[in-house]
Formats: C-alpha cells, structure tokens, sequence
C-alpha cells in the first residue's frame, strides 16, 4: 500500500482546532444572542459537565480497568473547593476571569490531591475491593460535608456561589479535559496505564511500576471530576451534599458503560444523550432510573464492551478513508483493519 | 449500667450486620461476585413481611413468607441476571450487580411509593423491656442474639456436615475442578444465593424490628455496612463475617456513644479503609496469589 495518500499531522492539527474555534463561536453566538432559551442553555452547560465527568471516569475505568465507585466524591470536593474560592475571591480585587481560572485550577488539584491520597491505599487492592473502598471514600466525603457546617454549609448547602459556568468556561473546559486526556493515552504512560488493563501482571514483568501508574491514572481522574465539580458549583450556584451521594456516582459510571468502557467518542455520547433524555422528556422522569438499570443489565449481558465498544472517533483517519476510497464495506480478505 | 445496654445495643445491631454479611461472603465466596443487590433484596424481605401482616396473616407465617419470598427472589436475579455472565470479566458481573440493586429499588419506589412505612415490629417480638436493678434489656436484642446464633449454629452444620455444604465448599476452592467432579455447579450457585437471602430475610425481619420502618432505600446502606464487616472479616470467610459484623455494629454504637453520631457511616468506612490498607484481606481472609 505505498500509493496510500496520508493526511499530514500539522493539517490534522489545522482541521482540529478550526473545528473547535468554529464550534465555539457558533455556540457563544447561539447561547448569547438568545437564540436558546434559559433551558436549553442550561441543558448544553450540563450536558459539558457530564462530559467532563464521564471522560474523567473513563480514564479509572475505561484505560486503567478499574472500578472506582466514588467519582461524586471527587467532584464533591472540587465543587465545595471551587465554590469557597469562587465566594471569598467575590470580596477581592481578582478579575473575574482571572479568579474563573484559578477556582477551577485549585478545583481540580485538591481533588487530584484526594485522587492520590485514596489512591495510595486503594490501588494496593484488586478489583472488588478497589470498588468499595472508593464508594467508602465517597460516602466519608459526603459526611464530612454535611458535618463540617462551618466550612461547607451542612445540610442546607453552601450557597451564594457567582455562577461563573457560562458556555464558553464550560465548552473550554471540555475541549481541554477531552485533549489532555487523549494526548496523555497517546503517551507512554498512556501505553503503560492500558497495558495494565490487559494484564497487570504481565505489565509488571515488563517494567512497568504499575503502582505509579494506577496512583497517576486515578488522580488524573480525579483532577477533572474536581473541574467538573468547580463547573458544577458556577452552575448551579448552590451546593448541597445530597448531589454527590452514591447514586450520582452510578449516573456517571452508567454513562461510561453504556458508551463503552474505553470509548472517549462513546463517554461523550452517552452523557449527551443520558443528560439530555431526562430534561426533554419529562415523564420520562419517572421511570429515568428503572430504564438506565435495566440497560446496565442488558448491555453487561448482550455486549459487555458498551455500546461503543473500544471504538474511538478519528475524523482523520475517516478523511484518510474518503481520500482513498478505502471503505470498510469495500474490505478485502486477508485485509483486517485494526479499529 | 449504660456501658451494659449499650453492648447489648451494639451485638443487636452487629448480630444483623454478620447475618446479612454472611450472604455476601458466601456468594463471594462461591461466584468471586460482589453482589450489590443483597441489600435490596433486604428491604423486598421487610416489604413482604410488612404487607402480609397488613392482610392479617399470622406473624410467624408472615416471617416465614418474608423469607422464602427473600430465598426466591436471590434465586430469580441469580438465573436471570448472574449466570449470563459467569465467565464475562468480573467488572460486567459487578457492574450487572449494581443495575440489578438500583432496578430493586427503584421499582420498589414506584410500587410501594417513597415514603418509608411503619413496620408492626410489636406484632412479631411483642415484649417490655426487661429491668434488673435499673439496667433495661431490651427484649428485641435479646431475641435478635439468640436467632443469630441459631442461624450461624445451623449454617455451620449446612456447610460443614451436609452433603451440598461439601459441594459449596469444593465449588468455592475450584469451580472448574468441582465441575469435573460430578457437582452441578448450578445447583450449588443457585441453593448458595437461596442461604444468604434466607439469611438476608431473617436480618430484614430483625432489622425492622429494631428500626420499625420500611423504604425502599433501607437496604443500600443497611447492605453497604455489611458488605463492610464481610470485607473486613475476610470475605468468604463464615466466622469472619460473623466477627466483622459484631466489630462493625460495637463500632458504631462506641461512636454514638462518644456523640459524634453523625460520623457513624463516616467511621464506618474509614475502619474498612485503614483495616484494608494494613490486611488487604481482611481478619480471616485467604491470602490468593494470582497465577500467571
């Protein structure tokens, strides 16, 4: 196949980053100009935030293959983290962009901070118990919260937030977790977390210090369930412990799931459509959970890989396709593309 | 005086915790799955025993109807959900177990509505509390210490003595080699799920009588807390959840007894956390080494 034309990586780049600003502007224009309404606003910025949450979950569990069950815990704590900056850099001379940034910023470092500390201990564990000692994690952060009133509001939430999460913070916010996370599982250490997943022992006997890689995965993780977190306090304004209990983190874990574990194209589209369903479909509300779990069942059982798979969106390689009239139907024998 | 009630207070509630333990260790045990749904399978137990002296059967009857319909249920989610996946990756079986506890609870929610319902507790354990020179002993805890050692007396018989216990015990060394062997493994799964939730229904029937009411989120930290004193005890271990469940209930009457009752589940999780960190397997728990 020496006549194959390739797409050189600078025009990748090009293609790319004209996407991305002209999705930005298009999105900036439709949500200022009052082309959305209230609700349809709020619905884009919640459908980023889930994005942001499930991507983050896909790197614990997805590339690194474990199951952490306390991914609310992460985004608890960048969201009260981010919120109290948010609330004392109001009183400061901070420009607003300025404090946007650096709330989000410490967001995501403290919880990347707590990413490792439950790390540490967590990942010495195998599987089943890495699973509960997370959803543990999650429900400690939670008690902590309602018990420390003095600093996190208790009960009835912490509240008078600047709601600072406009589209273009959130849709930057998306875009820079999506593209840190694709470079990093491109890396070496990207290499490195996945072979873990196909087998750890294996991994191990080739050198790989799988200890430092799961701890760095999973704070990874962590760091951007805290921006979402810091995302979702500017959003809402108001925080209350109840949000990030058990079952939110099963929200975010059905999301990663359904889309396939694994599948960054895969996390995005089940949190857009599973964010989305619910809001436009109001009586679907009620029956909102029964269905998700019976999906969580029939995926596991008719196609544990998710609904993606491992199936990740090139649009280079499918210009590169176009280019060559290379179609998968046109596919010869003895030809295997690996996708 | 107070340091007495309060023991007592806290082997009750520890007795619960290690009988419902015990169907998480053995299904562990047997299947290495963590099965979520064993707390809502619970709450079903207290749902059925709620309603059907509501229809005005018998108490003892009720019981009974309370845990054959726990013993059927663990069977129907066994067949339906779990033995699809038996040789999938034991993430999907996790992951099915957590889909199979949330459809529990959320079709119980839309049944029997969200509002937790009073339980007729005085209908099943009808007594006063005892008093011996100013100590109150509380009747309940009493019957709840004796029918939990009762149930661990004859599930140690079951597993030890009987013919299936010997199957349950081969099938959990070796799946593959029992098979060989001529035990249906099947059999052993399904009558395995049918013990713990027997167990399960005879915690629910306790649990409400402590606690005398029923929703349908009761089972999920009720079942949380005592996967923790499974995890904690050595999981698959019979005596181990039987110790982490009394560790766990002492544990957590101690802390409301300082009065930091609001921390409770809190320290609960954070002992799991530093028990696991210094013994990844827990007080009893068999050491494996993966082979490569």
């Amino acid at each position: 196949m020496e006549n194959q034309k390739h797409i050189s990586m600078p025009v990748r780049y090009g293609i790319n980053t004209t996407l991305i600003v002209l999705f930005l502007i298009m999105g900036y224009v439709l949500t200022s100009s009052g082309f959305t309404n209230r609700a349809q606003t709020s619905l884009i910025l919640q459908i980023g935030i889930y994005i942001i949450l499930a991507v983050s979950l896909n790197v614990a569990t997805g590339y690194l293959g474990q199951l952490p069950l306390g991914h609310a815990g992460f985004m608890a704590v960048g969201a009260y983290s981010c919120g109290i900056f948010w609330k004392s850099s109001l009183a400061s001379a901070l420009p607003t962009p300025i404090s946007i940034f650096l709330g989000l910023v410490v967001a995501g470092i403290v919880a990347a901070i707590f990413g490792v500390l439950i790390g540490i201990p967590a990942l010495r564990l195998k599987g089943d118990y890495l699973a509960i000692i997370t959803l543990g994690f999650g429900e400690i952060i939670r008690v902590a919260i309602i018990n420390l009133p003095s600093i996190t509001g208790g009960t009835p939430g912490l509240l008078g937030i600047p709601k600072h999460s406009n589209f273009i913070v959130v849709y930057l916010c998306v875009v820079f977790t999506i593209v840190a996370i694709h470079m990093m599982m491109k890396s070496r250490h990207g290499r490195a977390i996945l072979s873990i997943r196909e087998n750890e022992i294996a991994a191990e006997s080739c050198g790989i210090n799988t200890t430092y890689y799961k701890v760095m995965a999973f704070a990874f993780s962590a760091f951007f369930a805290g921006i979402a977190g810091g995302l979702y306090a500017g959003f809402q304004g108001l925080l209350v412990p109840k949000s990030f209990d058990f079952m939110a983190s099963i929200n975010i874990l059905v999301m990663v799931v359904l889309g396939g574990m694994g599948s960054m194209i895969g996390s995005v589209i089940a949190a857009t459509v599973l964010t989305a369903l619910p809001l436009l479909l109001q009586s679907f509300n009620t029956y909102r959970m029964i269905i998700y779990s019976l999906l969580l069942i029939i995926v596991m059982i008719f196609k544990p890989s998710g609904l993606m798979g491992m199936y990740d969106f090139s649009l280079s390689r499918i210009l590169e396709r176009i280019l060559n009239r290379d179609f998968p139907w046109k596919k010869k024998k003895g030809d295997e593309v690996n996708v | 005086m107070l340091f007495i009630s309060q023991l007592l207070n806290g082997l009750q509630l520890g007795s619960i915790y290690a009988l419902v333990a015990l169907g998480y260790s053995m299904v562990y045990g047997i299947i290495m799955l963590l099965n979520f749904a064993h707390g809502d399978i619970i709450m079903i137990g207290g749902y059925i025993a709620l309603f059907s002296i509501a229809s005005g059967v018998h108490p003892a009857l009720a019981v009974v109807m309370a845990i054959v319909g726990c013993m059927l249920l663990a069977m129907l989610i066994e067949k339906a959900a779990y033995k699809p996946l038996r040789s999938a990756p034991r993430i999907s079986l996790l992951i099915t177990a957590i889909g199979v506890s949330m459809l529990l609870q959320n079709v119980a929610q839309l049944l029997f509505g969200a509002g937790a319902r009073s339980f007729p507790s005085s209908s099943i354990i009808n007594a006063q509390n005892l008093s011996f020179g100013g100590i109150q002993i509380s009747i309940t805890a009493i019957v709840t210490i004796i029918v939990t050692i009762i149930s661990m007396l004859v599930l140690t018989f079951l597993v030890q003595k009987t013919k299936m216990g010997k199957a349950m015990r081969a099938v959990s060394e070796d799946l593959g080699a029992a098979q060989l062997m001529g035990i249906n493994v099947n059999h052993v799964v399904s009558f395995t799920f049918a013990v713990g939730a027997a167990l399960a229904g005879i915690g629910a029937i306790l649990y409400c009588c402590r606690y005398p009411l029923v929703s349908p989120t009761m089972g999920s930290l009720l079942g949380l807390k005592a996967f923790v004193a499974a995890v904690l005890g050595g999981i698959g271990s019979i005596p181990g959840a039987m110790v982490g469940g009394l560790a766990i209930g002492l544990a957590e009457v101690l802390v409301t007894a300082v009065g930091l009752s609001a921390w409770t589940d809190g320290v609960v999780f954070a002992i799991l956390i530093i028990v696991l960190t210094f013994r990844p397997t827990g007080f009893f728990g068999r050491s494996m080494m993966e082979k490569v």
